[in-house]
């Protein structure tokens, strides 16, 4: 094999050699037009041989001159081929003298690359059909994540059942794992942002009621409004942005790496194994989280109603002392719905990931949306509840 | 075939690579010739794929110098690299698509990226692309993860020939492939040889690609390149790993089938 001429285009880009920028051009002979090509065919030079050979007319019984070509590439091979066809071209491979042997091939690799034949199915698009096709796929996917949903809790619910009488399979080293990640890890920002909202619904409250005379009533906002509401919510709003996502991310990049089959061939129950202890373990972590949520909050009110409202720390906690017990108990009641429902959710995104890292991104964002807007929806549907029961 | 050229267009001096105590490459020296096939083989563990991030910089050798045409690349400018990276290309064990692109996109990434090319452009030249490396235009529409993986291995040698690179890493090219389509890789690879002009550095495990595709084979052993030569040579060399690689049952059969090929043309 001789010649390693076309690949001047590699030395060509060093400093020192000349680069001859690709080019074309009709010479009229005695023997017939010929299309001469000189200089680089090649990447760089692409955009500019495409204006060249859009500028240029060339008839179709032309013979090309390939010897002042100094390099060329599948890039300029691809530009031949479109200026004088695949069927020329490929006639011309087999008859041109002055055609190295390299670039004999590659032309006519490029010649038989683009040969193939072009099926691209072109389906006329209406777009209010478009648009409506979209709802109702929209329509449909809701109501089947809906009834996923559904399904996932019911096949939870009877791992559970099986699992609960045999603590053997209780997996408390994966439990404690969990609760340490979930539980003690958010403990710092739940309290502080917590602590936060408390200050500032005290400071709302002092604004609003001090106009009534009220400003005492500003504690009684805080406590009831973080025993009933607040504690729990933000809790259950922080975990599932912090924890769904989690949840979602590692049992998706699981699935993603096969460790999913893996664990069902081997004859274990990736419910069992997976979804169980991080179920589990938000029960544990949610209610104590939603304890941590309230006593920050009611700190936060507290220190503003003593630093700008003149109500002493004392009589601070006797207010909150005679406020019934009930109002904390229905604001701790919600946290293990929150908690089987965000794990619940979290674990079955992970469940739904399909092939690749772009996948566990889409469902990490779904899960977080989906948990934090069932969560909003069922404390509403709490409250409201709670106000007819007269509770 | 045998050697293209003696000219060195990769050439690895002295190279050490230590992870902690752990001493991989030990003046390592090799030599990759323009034109050539070079298969590295080497048991597990030996740092076949050590030495290839090494030679196109995805890691930084503990010691030693490694020149692509000619340069050094420890020393050079980002802006010089980045050059020299575009002369070569890489074909990575898994494939390595961009998932969140299609198969086109991903091709036509580099073209519009360092080439400046418009879209359409960008994505016609890939259309190409994918049809040399014997891909159906209609598979370029989709994504890394709706491939099989003999697609993957072929879509991700399309986007490693994107810019025309002068060199081509392949890392394990016919690993999970079935024995019909790594023999039809390892055809493609030497089309594309031809075609392309490409000097081809080649890390494999498949006795039957040495045997077919590959003009010099370099063994890795003993933290150096034990061996570089033609395969005859290399077969031929008294070391105990060598032996049992290429005269075991395996690598006879290699042979044999390599043998009745060649008798076949």
């Amino acid at each position: 094999m001789t010649g390693i001429s076309h690949k001047q285009s590699a030395d060509s880009a060093m400093p020192g050699n000349q680069v001859v920028p690709g080019n074309l051009r009709l010479v009229e002979s005695s023997d017939g037009t010929f299309l001469h090509l000189f200089g680089d065919w090649t990447l760089p030079h692409y955009k500019n041989l495409e204006r060249e050979m859009a500028a240029l007319d060339v008839p179709g019984s032309c013979r090309v001159d390939f010897k002042e070509l100094s390099a060329l590439d599948t890039a300029g091979a691809t530009l031949l081929a479109r200026l004088l066809g695949t069927d020329r071209l490929s006639n011309l491979v087999l008859s041109a003298p002055d055609l190295a042997e390299e670039r004999r091939s590659l032309l006519q690799a490029v010649g038989e690359a683009l040969n193939k034949p072009d099926e691209k199915p072109s389906v006329r698009h209406n777009a209010l059909f478009d648009w409506l096709a979209e709802i109702g796929k929209i329509t449909v996917g809701l109501w089947q994540t809906l009834l996923f949903l559904l399904n996932f809790m019911g096949l939870t619910l009877i791992t559970v059942i099986r699992v609960l009488p045999r603590p053997r399979r209780w997996r408390l080293i994966s439990l404690a794992t969990h609760i340490h990640q979930t539980g003690l890890n958010a403990v710092p920002i739940v309290a502080l942002l917590t602590f936060l909202v408390g200050a500032v619904v005290a400071f709302l409250g002092a604004t609003v009621l001090t106009s009534f005379g009220a400003t005492i009533y500003t504690v009684d906002l805080v406590a009831y409004s973080f025993m009933r509401e607040f504690g729990v919510l933000l809790a259950a709003i922080l975990l599932a942005g912090r924890t769904a996502s989690a949840f979602t991310a590692q049992i998706g990049s699981m699935k993603v790496n096969e460790e999913l089959d893996a664990l069902r061939v081997q004859g274990l129950d990736p419910i069992e194994m997976l979804v169980l202890p991080r179920m589990l373990a938000l029960l544990v972590t949610l209610p104590l989280l939603t304890f941590v949520g309230m006593m920050a909050g009611m700190i936060g009110g507290a220190v503003v109603s003593v630093v700008s409202l003149d109500i002493s720390t004392v009589r601070f906690i006797s207010i909150v002392q005679e406020i019934p017990l009930r109002h904390f108990l229905l604001g701790m009641v919600k946290a293990p719905f929150f908690a089987f429902l965000i794990a619940l959710i979290g674990c079955l995104e992970g469940f739904k990931v399909e092939g690749s890292a772009r996948s566990v991104g889409e469902h990490t964002t779904s899960s977080v949306v989906q948990s934090i807007f069932v969560v909003i929806l069922l404390d509403a549907v709490a409250a409201l509840f709670f106000m007819e029961m007269g509770w | 075939m045998g050697h293209r050229g003696n000219e060195a267009i990769i050439s690895v001096r002295n190279l050490n690579n230590r992870f902690g105590t752990h001493v991989v490459h030990e003046k390592l020296d090799l030599d990759v010739f323009r034109g050539e096939i070079l298969g590295v083989v080497g048991g597990s563990g030996t740092g076949k794929s050590v030495l290839l991030r090494s030679i196109v910089g995805l890691h930084r050798p503990s010691g030693g110098e490694v020149r692509i045409f000619g340069q050094d690349l420890a020393g050079l400018s980002s802006a010089r690299r980045s050059q020299l990276d575009r002369r070569t290309g890489v074909l990575f064990q898994g494939g390595a698509l961009f998932s969140s692109l299609t198969v086109i996109e991903n091709i036509a990434l580099p073209l519009i990226e360092h080439a400046g090319l418009g879209r359409g452009d960008a994505e016609y030249l890939a259309g190409v692309k994918l049809a040399l490396a014997g891909l159906e235009k209609k598979s370029g529409v989709l994504f890394p993860s709706e491939l099989s993986g003999g697609m993957i291995k072929r879509a991700a040698l399309a986007r490693a020939l994107a810019l025309d690179p002068d060199i081509l890493f392949l890392d394990e090219p016919t690993a999970g492939l079935d024995p019909i389509g790594a023999a039809a890789f390892d055809r493609l690879l030497m089309t594309l040889r031809e075609a392309l002009g490409l000097t081809v550095f080649l890390v494999t495990h498949d006795l039957d690609t040495l045997y077919t595709a590959c003009d010099r084979v370099a063994v890795l052993s003993q933290k150096k390149v034990l061996v570089a030569d033609r395969l005859e040579v290399v077969a031929a060399t008294d070391d105990p790993w060598v032996q049992n690689y290429f005269h075991g049952p395996r690598g006879r059969a290699a042979q044999q089938a390599a043998g009745t090929v060649q008798e076949e043309c």
